[in-house]
């Protein structure tokens, strides 16, 4: 009989969160950005059947990325709590913080107790009455919970994709605006420069506006025109850019190529 | 911290793949919240008044779409239990039901409907078709079985679009979750005798949602005129009946103003003729 090997916990958790980034970092990224009407979310994914962005409940949306089971056991996770709690107290009971909690909590625990982690990023996103009450939360695969401001990226290269779609980000930015910025950050994945089409991406917005539900998918031809539509509206802004100071578009595309 | 939350990790239903249905999932996992559920199975109890009575729904559909139409009047016995109550339910964004009969399991489980279907479209990531829709009501009818044969008894009335047939219908119920298709209109509620007869003399095929709206209207009149447990228009309060309309663009309620100013002219009507508008013998 073979005596097992020790590990330190130290080693133990470093090969688990190792292990849990890699898994993640073979997937595409997901943004998640306020816009001038409510919260933008935009995922890179070919499936039009295998969601990675979804609504939880009235205000709240939800955006994955990582390994499809294991976070749409998430997904279905958060429905059931928000659909039991809300049916028991009343709609407006049900908040994207307790949503944010539980899957931190849930995570967390799988992190510290199993052998495999989830190799999960996650965010969830609650529409408020003003842009000022709005919460966007990002979980990570360790159970860590960030209220973050504005925009975040979740995926391999979040980083990257978040400095990215820092140049571009305007809070009050119109949705086609807003879906260029993110289309942008999610084209400059890994220092790649790729051209993504509605067919690539998977989009939907929490419309601050709406009755009842405000989760809503945009695919089909009004994704089509949004993007030409943001399009047109970049290519306006750098003309103005280029015509202001004299220098090419200022996107900051050339910056990242430097490096 | 959490309702079912235990150690850190959601109990297992909650993370299972099992099912897309809300009510059985509840059943699981919190069964008290359902409908009726804490009313045990006491025979003798005297049950009839525990909970007000809901009283006349009118439904009708007209090119394009369908609406439905209650008053506002809950009664306990010959007590007016509640005089601006809502009985109708948008369940989601292409149907809405009606209740008549007990008021408190009735509103429980046209919420509990609702949530139904909503689950259902966010696990699955589609919609349930009207027909599945109405199936799925008959069913939570007939697991309300045991409540009717206390005299809870809760008649459903549902609407919707069909975005596959692209026309407005309507499905009523008996106790037992009996499932019937309406063709055209249907009225469910104590006073449904008078109101379908009304809407019976009254109903075109060519209605216009406005007009739609205003035979709707002049049949609760009816209702309310020969049943006293029905509400009519109450210029005094400006309490009036509300009315939903479902069309391919999908839920709307008709606003207060809008159904205010119909209802004063139905209203109006009848201080001319008290038996209102006649239908034509040839």
């Amino acid at each position: 009989m073979s005596m097992p090997f020790y590990v330190a916990p130290e080693q133990q958790m470093k090969d688990k969160a190792d292990y849990a980034r890699k898994g993640i970092a073979r997937g595409r990224s997901a943004v998640v950005l306020q816009y001038e009407g409510g919260i933008l979310l935009v995922a890179d994914n070919m499936s039009r059947t295998l969601h990675k962005i979804s609504e939880l409940y009235d205000r709240i949306g939800f955006a994955a990325v990582g390994r499809y089971p294991e976070f749409e056991n998430l997904r279905l996770m958060g429905v059931r709590f928000a659909d039991v709690r809300g049916y028991q107290f009343d709609r407006r009971d049900v908040s994207g913080r307790q949503l944010a909690n539980i899957y931190a909590q849930t995570l967390g625990t799988v992190f510290s107790e199993s052998l495999k982690p989830w190799e999960v990023e996650i965010v969830v996103a609650e529409v408020g009455d003003t842009a000022a009450e709005d919460e966007i939360y990002r979980i990570t695969f360790d159970g860590s919970i960030v209220d973050e401001q504005g925009f975040v990226a979740v995926g391999g290269s979040s980083e990257h994709v978040s400095n990215q779609l820092k140049d571009r980000f305007a809070a009050d930015a119109p949705l086609s605006a807003a879906l260029n910025a993110a289309t942008h950050a999610l084209a400059h994945e890994n220092g790649e420069e790729r051209e993504l089409e509605a067919g690539n991406l998977e989009v939907a917005i929490l419309e601050r506006s709406r009755q009842h539900r405000k989760f809503r998918r945009i695919h089909g031809s009004r994704l089509t025109s949004l993007i030409e539509e943001g399009k047109r509206g970049t290519a306006a802004t750098a003309a103005e850019t280029a015509s202001d100071s004299g220098d090419g578009n200022g996107t900051g595309d050339a910056d990242e190529a430097d490096k | 911290m959490f309702e079912g939350f235990e150690g850190g990790r959601m109990s297992a239903a909650f993370m299972s793949a099992g099912t897309s249905s809300f009510t059985e999932f509840l059943r699981e996992v919190k069964p008290d919240l359902l409908p009726g559920q804490h009313l045990g199975s006491g025979g003798a109890v005297k049950a009839e008044h525990l909970t007000p009575d809901a009283t006349t729904i009118v439904a009708l559909t007209f090119p394009g779409g369908v609406l439905l139409a209650g008053d506002r009047r809950a009664t306990q016995g010959n007590v007016i239990a509640n005089r601006d109550m809502d009985k109708l339910f948008r369940t989601d964004e292409f149907s809405a039901v009606a209740i008549a009969g007990s008021a408190g399991i009735g509103i429980e489980l046209a919420k509990l409907y609702q949530v139904e279907l909503e689950h259902y479209e966010k696990l699955e990531g589609r919609s349930l078709s009207l027909e599945g829709k109405a199936n799925k009501l008959a069913q939570m009818v007939r697991g309300n079985l045991g409540m009717a044969m206390q005299g809870f008894v809760v008649i459903p009335l549902l609407v919707g679009f069909d975005e596959n047939t692209e026309q407005g219908r309507v499905f009523s119920y008996d106790a037992v979750g009996g499932r019937y298709e309406e063709h055209r209109y249907y009225s469910v509620g104590s006073g449904s005798v008078y109101a379908r007869g009304s809407v019976k003399k009254l109903y075109r095929d060519d209605l216009d949602e406005t007009t739609a709206i205003r035979v709707a209207l002049e049949a609760l009149y009816d209702a309310a005129d020969d049943d006293s447990a029905t509400g009519g228009p109450d210029l005094h309060r400006k309490i009036f009946p509300l009315v939903d309309v479902i069309t391919e663009d999908g839920h709307r309620r008709i606003s207060t103003d809008e159904v205010a100013r119909l209802a004063t002219e139905v209203v109006e009507g009848r201080a001319a003729d008290p038996d209102g508008p006649k239908a034509r013998l040839s």
